[in-house]
């Protein structure tokens, strides 16, 4: 028992110190060689493996959206090309601050994978959770439905993948339906209703009485709510607001009422082909063409864009509307990306095309800055980042509801183009300070950012 | 007063094209008892007929665009206009009526061909049966037309000069308020012609006085030595026909798509049976009163009582005929009693 007990090794002060020292080394080892690898749990699909991160580019290939679809797409694919170093490099040359050193993302070569949302959320929502499963995206972004966004925006929250939101007009994406894996560069409907009321105020008074057509979805009925809000505060009326169902296609029955309303102003809260298809019927319909309440009967398309002027053909000259951003805008950042984008398929980009360019050039820049993909590092690195060179002047993603706050553009369908693409004519550039708000205003709750 | 002109002339409108599509579909139904899923399919191929002419009228050479300085661009300059100026511009213009002498043959032919190759295989098979070859064909064409003219509707307009509204209320001296426009007119005009042609054929003609016998009593007309197999085949093709006119006229008053098949077959086989299955007169009427229904359901003062009514009312419709009056409102007996 005595030499039992002898030959048991007695621990020394000296001993627990080399063992500690050992252990710590121990402990720390994987510190050496990744980043923050004990700090960051696995969220989403982080960490990343391999020598490629994948992007998911979710967009409607289908449906009433599916021309934005496309012009996206045609942009999500551009602004790969310029991450991995292709190309003229676009934004990239712009872009201040840049971190982003044209060789991927964190020295990873950037791939994706796309998706049909099919304008439908449901469809949307497998689409991105085939992404995030199968394909091992970090990233999905895409529109161009607001009801989309914000189904896919809380499956993204849900499995801990970041949400660039590509064309969302609805302030619910960023209000009450606000997510902490959710961002959005576009502007939204409150910004709408504050910087076009104004415009409307000067060029058709304030003794108005309007009639609006609405898609029946969030985007709708938000859009609706703001310009009901900026007008009746101009002193307008509102006449009726009725609801069409998304993707109508004939509209005669809903426009038919409005011919002996009393309105002398129709407001088409349609996007896509159904704006097209409405706007085309009532004018089919002589309402431009009609005095009412001794006043020429005027249109308005509160979300306006080219690809839709387009569609829309002769029926949009003189109609006003607001935008994110058009092609003819003169700054460094817009005229790389039109060139840019010209070069590659031949025409200008849209809006939808512009912002989810930009929205994929910032995910990977915030995760160049953050040097990581941890998401929730990621998130930090975008929250109150400010940024110029992308085309609307200087920005910032405000921290609080993940909004972009920027210049919004009021525009006119161009009466006298100069070219096949000059279809929208910018009538002001409405400075950000007029269409901010509080974040409260809005509502909604971010949630936390592990998932 | 102009409300009400209006709604009359929206649902008649409307009507139109449910009559349209619901005379063809009745028509197959009544001579060969062919439930037919594949007739929504009929109605977009005769769309897409408008479109081909269309493409094929404004061929183009891509010339460079001179006002675009910072990238290559190119306009689309059909050959037409190159080799004929503006006589070449008008037929692209005309190119929706011109369609029409295309649609014909071409639909008559995609009609005899569908009959004699698959429908006629499944006379004596159930209805089921005949449901489920039809609706897999009706998707069978439909992705084929998605897989070449892509998933996006195709904008294709009126001529010019009726792209308009017509002041009818000023020409029969009514409110000059009363604006309506000028290619829904026409296209009104048009489906009560090719009505009264289908009509008349069946009525007037001793083909047609066949055929309707065919339709009362196939073995009986056969037993006197008649092919009436044949000339069920000839309806068939006739019933392509006028579905695929529907749709070609259509085109200007909605862009067509590959899908426009298969939200426009639920409306038709309602319209159908609210007419009485196997009823020509029926189909008509149901199509003109389930057009007239929906555009005054969707007046405001309508929906301010019932809201949302604009959006169920020829379901409503349907459901009350059926429970009320199962053979429809003109449906001969013994017609899908069973």
């Amino acid at each position: 028992m005595k030499d039992n007990k002898d030959n048991q090794k007695k621990w020394s002060r000296r001993d627990i110190l080399k063992a500690s020292v050992a252990m710590g080394a121990a402990g720390a080892t994987p510190m050496f060689f990744m980043k923050d690898a004990w700090a960051e749990k696995a969220i989403g699909n982080y960490p990343v493996k391999g020598k490629t991160v994948t992007l998911g580019f979710n967009v409607p290939q289908t449906g009433a959206y599916a021309d934005e679809g496309a012009d996206e797409l045609r942009a999500y694919k551009l602004a790969v090309k310029h991450l991995n170093g292709e190309g003229d490099g676009g934004m990239l040359k712009t872009m201040k601050p840049l971190a982003l050193k044209g060789n991927g993302i964190l020295g990873k070569k950037v791939a994706y994978v796309t998706g049909d949302t099919q304008t439908k959320s449901d469809a949307a929502r497998a689409s991105a959770k085939r992404m995030i499963e199968k394909d091992n995206v970090m990233m999905i972004s895409g529109g161009s439905s607001s009801g989309v966004a914000i189904a896919v925006q809380g499956l993204c929250q849900e499995m801990g993948t970041i949400f660039m939101a590509g064309l969302t007009h609805s302030n619910d994406t960023t209000g009450k339906d606000k997510r902490r894996y959710g961002f959005r560069h576009f502007f939204n409907t409150e910004m709408t209703g504050a910087s076009l009321a104004p415009v409307l105020e000067k060029e058709f008074g304030k003794d108005r009485t309007a009639y609006h057509l609405t898609a029946d979805y969030t985007w709708g009925w938000s859009q609706e709510g703001s310009i009901k809000k900026y007008t009746e505060n101009l002193g307008w009326n509102t006449k009726a607001a009725v609801r069409t169902p998304l993707g109508a296609g004939d509209f005669s029955q809903y426009i038919t009422p409005v011919l002996n309303s009393g309105a002398d102003v129709l407001v088409l809260n349609h996007y896509g082909k159904d704006m097209v298809n409405s706007l085309t019927q009532a004018v089919q319909f002589g309402l431009r063409d009609k005095q009412v309440n001794g006043k020429d009967f005027q249109i308005v398309v509160p979300l306006f864009s080219r690809l839709m002027a387009q569609g829309a053909g002769e029926n949009i000259k003189g109609i006003f509307g607001s935008t994110n951003w058009n092609w003819s805008l003169k700054d460094a950042g817009s005229q790389a990306f039109v060139k840019s984008f010209g070069a590659e398929y031949g025409f200008p980009p849209s809006q939808a095309a512009h912002t989810c360019y930009v929205q994929t050039i910032l995910y990977a820049d915030a995760c160049e800055r953050a040097g990581t993909f941890y998401p929730p590092k990621v998130i930090k690195a975008l929250e109150g980042f400010k940024f110029d060179g992308m085309g609307n002047g200087p920005t910032e993603y405000r921290a609080e509801d993940h909004q972009c706050f920027k210049d919004v553009l009021v525009v006119r369908g161009n009466a006298n183009p100069s070219s096949q693409f000059d279809l929208l004519e910018v009538v002001q550039e409405v400075p950000r300070s007029q269409v901010e708000y509080p974040a409260s205003m809005l509502g909604g709750d971010l949630g936390p950012y592990k998932g | 007063m102009d409300d009400i002109l209006i709604q009359i002339l929206n649902g008649l409108d409307k009507g139109g094209a449910y009559a349209l599509i619901a005379l063809g579909l009745t028509l197959t139904f009544g001579t060969l008892g062919v439930v037919n899923f594949a007739h929504g399919a009929l109605f977009m191929l005769g769309a897409f007929c408008a479109v081909t002419t269309n493409k094929i009228l404004t061929i183009s050479v891509k010339v460079r665009d001179e006002s675009i300085t910072f990238f290559e661009a190119y306009k689309e300059q059909p050959y037409l206009e190159i080799w004929w100026g503006d006589t070449g511009a008008a037929i692209i213009d005309y190119s929706v009526p011109i369609s029409i002498l295309v649609t014909i043959p071409i639909m008559l032919a995609i009609g005899v061909a569908m009959e004699r190759g698959l429908i006629q295989r499944f006379y004596k098979r159930e209805h089921s049966d005949q449901i489920l070859v039809t609706f897999g064909l009706a998707i069978v064409i439909q992705e084929l037309i998605k897989a070449y003219f892509g998933a996006n509707p195709i904008p294709t307009g009126a001529p010019d000069v009726v792209s308009g509204s017509a002041a009818i209320g000023a020409f029969f001296g009514l409110s000059e308020n009363l604006v309506y426009p000028w290619w829904r007119l026409i296209y009104l005009a048009f489906a009560a012609v090719i009505i009264g042609a289908v009509f008349a054929f069946l009525r007037l003609t001793t083909y047609g006085m066949v055929v309707r016998a065919g339709m009362a009593d196939r073995d009986t007309v056969g037993l006197l030595g008649i092919n009436i197999g044949r000339r069920f085949t000839t309806v068939f093709g006739l019933a392509a026909v006028v579905t695929g006119l529907a749709g070609a006229m259509y085109v200007p008053i909605l862009p067509p798509d590959y899908h426009m098949g298969m939200d426009f077959l639920v409306l038709s086989f309602v319209v159908v049976v609210v007419g009485g299955m196997g009823s020509l007169e029926g189909a008509v009427a149901a199509g003109f009163l389930l057009g007239l229904l929906q555009s005054f359901a969707s007046m405001n003062e309508v929906k301010a009582i019932l809201p949302g009514i604009d959006q169920i009312i020829i379901y409503l419709v349907a459901v009350v005929i059926l429970l009320v009056r199962p053979r429809g409102l003109m449906g001969r007996e013994g017609v899908m009693d069973d």
